[in-house]
Formats: C-alpha cells, structure tokens, sequence
C-alpha cells in the first residue's frame, strides 16, 4: 500500500542532536537552573534585532560624525555600549579602522570568536577550518577568493579575536559617498566589510 | 555576493544550543572565557579527523562542549541526559501527528 505522507501516524521525530538538546533544557529546567521563556527571547533577539545592521550603524556614524570616529577608536566599548550594543559576548571590542596603507581582517583561529552584538551570528565560513588556518597565513589569497584586491602599497593586519576581545573593522568610506545621510551610509555597510573580507558598498 | 542574508540559524536545535549556552552565560553560571577554551579544545580534536565546515558539524562540536561541561558541573549526568533523551523519543513517536508534543506526566503550560 503507497504510504500517505499527510496521514503520519505519529510526529516527526527531530534528529538526534535535537532530542539531546531537549533533553537537557529539560533537565535544566527541572532543576531550576534556566528559565525556558528565557531561552526562547535570545532566540528571538538574534533572529530579528542582532545582525549586521547593529555594526552598519556604527560604522555610518563614524564616517559621519569626526567626534563619534575618535571615541569609537579610543574605547569602541563604550562608544558602542552608548548606541545600545552591549552584551556579555562584546564586553570588550576593539574598532580597527582601514585605510589606504593598512587593512585589517579578522578571525578567530580558537573558535569563533565574533562580535555577536554588533554582527549578529558568525556565517558558516568565519567558522569553517578553512577561514580559521587560512586567514592568518595567507590572507591576500584568502581575500582575493572573497572578491578584494588590494593594491601593493597596502599591508593586510590580521587581528585574532579572543573570547575578550572582538574586533569590528571601520571600512574606508567609499568614494562618491559624500553628502549622504548616516542611514544611506549605513546601507553600504556589508557584513564582510567590518569583518575586513569585503569592502563598502560604492554608491551606485 | 548574494543580496540574499544567510539565515541565522540552519537548524532549530543549532538556534536552541546557542540560546542554551548563551543563557547560563547570561545567568552568570558559565564563564565565556572558560567556554571558548573549552569549545576550541573540542573543534581542535575534531578537526584532526575532517575539516569542518563550519554548519552543521560547527553545531555538533558545540553541544558535546557544552554537555561536557554540564556533566562536569554535576547539572546533566550523561546517563540522565540518556534517560531524557529517550523520554522525548518515545513522547515523539507516541503522539498523533499534529498534536503537540509533552513528555509523560508533563501537564499543558497554562
């Protein structure tokens, strides 16, 4: 008899690692050691209000604002802290800004280190092996397969986060930007630019 | 490059790890310098076998990082976590399609 995939007799049993997940906020739970409300905010919180859009406004601001640049480079963590993007995982973040004579890359060769706050979850290649060996030890190839050449008179510093430190990388403000409001900036502001795998956006 | 952005997760449970994680981070129960240590340890020894591509076995190497610690710490032992787990299985595999999912004993939230 042909099975009827709208008549499961039971439900969908989630895969493994799923269940083990269930398994322990249920435990957890129990036990009153997590709150399960709790759990389904920071899930919430990262899907809908944390991303890439949080650093793109603070990059904006910077190339706006000369004063707004100068705190950020000082103590990024406050500076940032003042916009609202603060959490435990960017307790101390340091803005590395681009220039014609230096840019700057950045990685976590432990884990993944990132500044969630700011940029949202890490895409799968921050975290790939790959990116992690790769970046520090040939980062021109690296950047040259995301697109970005530089030109020779340019040095490429690589930054390594830490699980205390996180870097954001101020990309330089492209040409043809001037007169543009801080929002249109900020829209020219990629994700892989304040990683420093990718440059701003040329106004079109 | 892609207008479209990546999800944020690939996987529910991927999106449930983390929140777990960051949570007991939150409620001061895990160091997060603890925890990096802990986690690159785990992506190190993995590493060794494959190269990790950074989704799903990213995961993978997350949750048994942070199992192991809630072994060590005496919160989930893993034959609770075992127990548990098998509890949800047989709830999954007992409840008509449709109907959400509780384990024996579990009353409906209010």
């Amino acid at each position: 008899m042909p099975h009827d995939h709208h008549d499961h007799p039971h439900s969908l049993l989630p895969p493994e690692p799923a269940l083990r997940v269930k398994a322990l906020e249920t435990i957890l739970t129990r036990k009153g050691l997590i709150d399960p409300a709790a759990l389904d905010e920071i899930i919430e919180t990262y899907e809908t209000k944390i991303g890439p859009q949080n650093g793109a406004r603070v990059v904006a601001r910077a190339w706006a604002d000369p004063a707004f640049r100068a705190a950020l480079l000082t103590d990024a963590t406050a500076a940032v802290s003042e916009m609202g993007f603060y959490g435990r995982q960017a307790e101390h973040v340091v803005a590395v800004e681009n220039t014609p004579v230096q840019h700057n890359m950045v990685v976590c060769t432990l884990c993944s280190c990132y500044p969630w706050p700011l940029l949202g979850i890490p895409p799968a290649w921050y975290k790939s092996d790959a990116y992690r060996a790769r970046a520090v030890r040939e980062p021109r190839r690296v950047l040259a397969e995301f697109g970005v050449g530089l030109p020779p008179e340019t040095a490429v510093r690589v930054w390594d986060s830490t699980a205390e430190v996180r870097y954001l990388v101020i990309p330089m403000r492209p040409e043809g930007s001037e007169g543009m409001s801080e929002k249109e900036l900020a829209g020219l502001v990629t994700r892989d630019s304040m990683i420093g795998t990718g440059l701003a956006r040329v106004p079109s | 490059m892609s207008a479209r952005p990546d999800p944020v997760f690939e996987e529910p449970w991927h999106a449930q790890v983390f929140a777990l994680t960051v949570h007991l981070n939150e409620a001061g129960r895990l160091d997060w310098p603890d925890w990096a240590a802990r986690f690159g340890a785990t992506l190190k020894r993995h590493g060794l076998a494959k190269e990790l591509n950074g989704g799903e076995d990213y995961f993978a190497a997350w949750l048994e990082t942070l199992e192991g610690w809630l072994a060590e710490e005496g919160a989930a032992a893993a034959d609770e976590v075992a127990r548990v787990e098998a509890d949800w299985r047989e709830a999954y595999l007992s409840t008509p399609h449709g109907q959400p999912v509780r384990l024996k004993g579990q009353t409906a939230p209010e």
